[in-house]
């Protein structure tokens, strides 16, 4: 930190600006220091930071001092970082923020990002080395093209170099954007092994620690999805591929139906698999044609569609003369009920509670009033009262 | 001429609907059939006009509801099939004739009354059998005319009765 200096952001002759970056703090060395969120600007000369607020307070630190970089990738709440060695100060300089510090380096943390392309001005003014060289004031306009040579060179040439020059460009940004995401996969990656290898851990030591941590441990884990889920990639296509997603749907939502009363419609089952997934999505007709393979591998779960068109899944001991006896119970003990009410009161979608009476009313255990007020069903007495 | 007593049905709602189950259908039906045909009798009436009917019969204000026309169709046809039924245009169905008693109901009703006051072998006139000091009293007694021509014919065809007609008056003779 001492090789930095107040300074002003006015640019010295000969001096250009090339980039600015909010978002900016700095680190001596290892330590947090108090210069945090500024905007940090790099300049021929200069690495320039100075509040984004406020905008009292401002230092420079000359890039003749650098003497080498180094990236640190961003983690998980941790921001990416430059790290900026620095040689030794020299003698005589202008008084700055810090007399002396332990470090060699400083670090600049990019908490709005932006680093990718803050380290390329920073590269280039570090090659350029425009300080040491002498300022050369602009050739005046009509001198003859050669200082600046190339850039505005008229004609056609002019313009189809110009345009070449922009597909480089574009193609370089096409390239970074893409880095970044490779760069997320593999993260993705990483969790994925992590909460594997966590799960194995507790296998190995189910011993040390006791049941009970273990099966709550184990409940997080499965709340969070499905470890290993099966794609076209693992498992092949095609049928295979169908039944072993069968055999995984199983697996998972076999519990979960159970909980909700035996029966949950296909919207559910697609939201609840895919939210297990995360990140290996599958498609509605590839779930269709999953669940159509239950039947074949005598899964305890299977699809079944109504009259009315609804598909649900719904476990095999799931039977419907107790769900007639329990739907007519509640009729009978309610007076009169709707779809909706049904749904409340037993905690079923209306879809699934409209279909359980209408199944209740095909063996006759309830009848219906169909007026201006909606559908409402009552218990049979048309049959069972004379 | 008393006001008719409601079946239970009638306070409840699921009754103005037609039930699509069948079991529950019948029931429902046969309650309904019941019904229309007390109403009637209470009346003592015998023709029904459909649309009359529906706001009549067929309607209950205090619950608002009202059996939709198709319902009501059932339920005549279901009448017409019990013999209790007879539209006076089967094409346009709009007016019916309603037989709380079937014409071999009150044949029967007749040929007991005739038999219990030893008048077979004898020979009356329709008039006197509805309309006589004699028969006051006795359910068919103010039978409408035609009702009880066809009363008689069931017992004709029975070869319990035999019609007549002499000097512009029609009698029948019971054996």
């Amino acid at each position: 930190m001492n090789r930095f200096q107040w300074g002003d952001t006015n640019l010295s002759l000969g001096e250009d600006s090339l980039t600015n970056q909010t978002g900016i703090a700095l680190y001596d060395g290892e330590s947090k220091t108090n210069f945090e969120g500024g905007v940090a600007n790099i300049t021929s000369h200069r690495l320039v930071w100075k509040e984004q607020y406020g905008r009292t307070t401002c230092l420079s630190l000359p890039l003749s001092l650098v003497q080498r970089l180094e990236e640190q990738a961003s983690g998980f709440a941790k921001s990416a970082k430059i790290v900026v060695h620095l040689s030794s100060p020299v003698s005589g300089q202008q008084a700055g923020p810090a007399s002396s510090s332990k470090y060699d380096y400083i670090r600049l943390s990019f908490r709005d990002g932006g680093q990718q392309e803050f380290l390329r001005y920073l590269v280039q003014a570090l090659r350029e080395k425009k300080w040491e060289k002498k300022y050369v004031p602009p050739a005046p306009p009509g001198a003859p093209p050669g200082a600046v040579a190339g850039r505005h060179r008229p004609g056609i040439v002019g313009i189809e170099r110009s345009i070449q020059q922009k597909q480089q460009q574009t193609d370089t940004s096409i390239d970074q954007s893409f880095q970044d995401l490779k760069k997320l996969m593999e993260k993705a990656q990483e969790m994925v092994s992590l909460s594997k290898s966590i799960v194995t851990k507790i296998r190995d030591k189910q011993g040390e620690i006791t049941e009970d941590e273990t099966i709550k441990f184990k409940s997080y884990l499965l709340s969070m999805g499905i470890p290993n889920p099966v794609t076209k990639e693992t498992h092949g296509t095609g049928d295979k591929y169908y039944r072993e997603l069968a055999k995984e749907l199983a697996s998972v939502l076999e519990k979960p139906i159970k909980d909700c009363g035996g029966m949950m419609t296909m919207t559910d089952v697609y939201c609840r698999v895919n939210r297990a997934r995360g990140m290996e999505l599958i498609s509605p007709e590839d779930l269709l044609n999953a669940c159509e393979t239950f039947e074949e591998l005598r899964l305890p779960i299977k699809l079944r569609r109504f009259e009315s068109g609804v598909m649900v899944l719904q476990s095999s001991t799931h039977s419907e003369e107790e769900v007639i006896k329990k739907t007519t119970e509640v009729v009978e003990s309610k007076g009169s009920l709707t779809a909706e009410e049904l749904a409340q009161n037993i905690g079923l979608s209306v879809i699934l509670a409209k279909e359980r009476l209408l199944l209740t009313e095909r063996v006759g255990g309830v009848c219906r009033d169909d007026s201006e007020e909606g559908l409402r069903f009552y218990p049979n007495l048309l049959l069972t009262k004379t | 001429m008393g006001s008719v007593e409601k079946p239970w049905q009638f306070n409840f709602p699921p009754f103005f609907t037609i039930q699509p189950n069948i079991d529950t259908r019948k029931k429902q039906l046969e309650a309904w059939c019941e019904y229309v045909l007390e109403h009637q009798k209470n009346k003592n009436s015998h023709s029904l006009d459909i649309n009359e009917a529906h706001s009549a019969i067929f309607t209950n204000k205090d619950i608002n509801r009202k059996l939709p026309m198709d319902g009501v169709q059932m339920v005549l046809e279901e009448l017409r099939k019990k013999g209790h039924l007879e539209w006076k245009d089967p094409k346009v169905q709009k007016e019916c004739l309603i037989m709380w008693r079937t014409p071999e109901e009150w044949g029967k009703l007749i040929y007991k009354y005739i038999s219990s006051k030893s008048m077979i072998n004898t020979v009356c006139t329709l008039f006197e059998l509805a309309n006589g000091d004699d028969t006051e009293g006795e359910a068919f007694h103010g039978l409408e005319d035609w009702l009880l021509r066809r009363a008689l014919q069931t017992l004709e065809k029975d070869g319990k009765a035999e019609l007549m007609s002499f000097d512009g008056n029609e009698g029948v003779k019971f054996f």
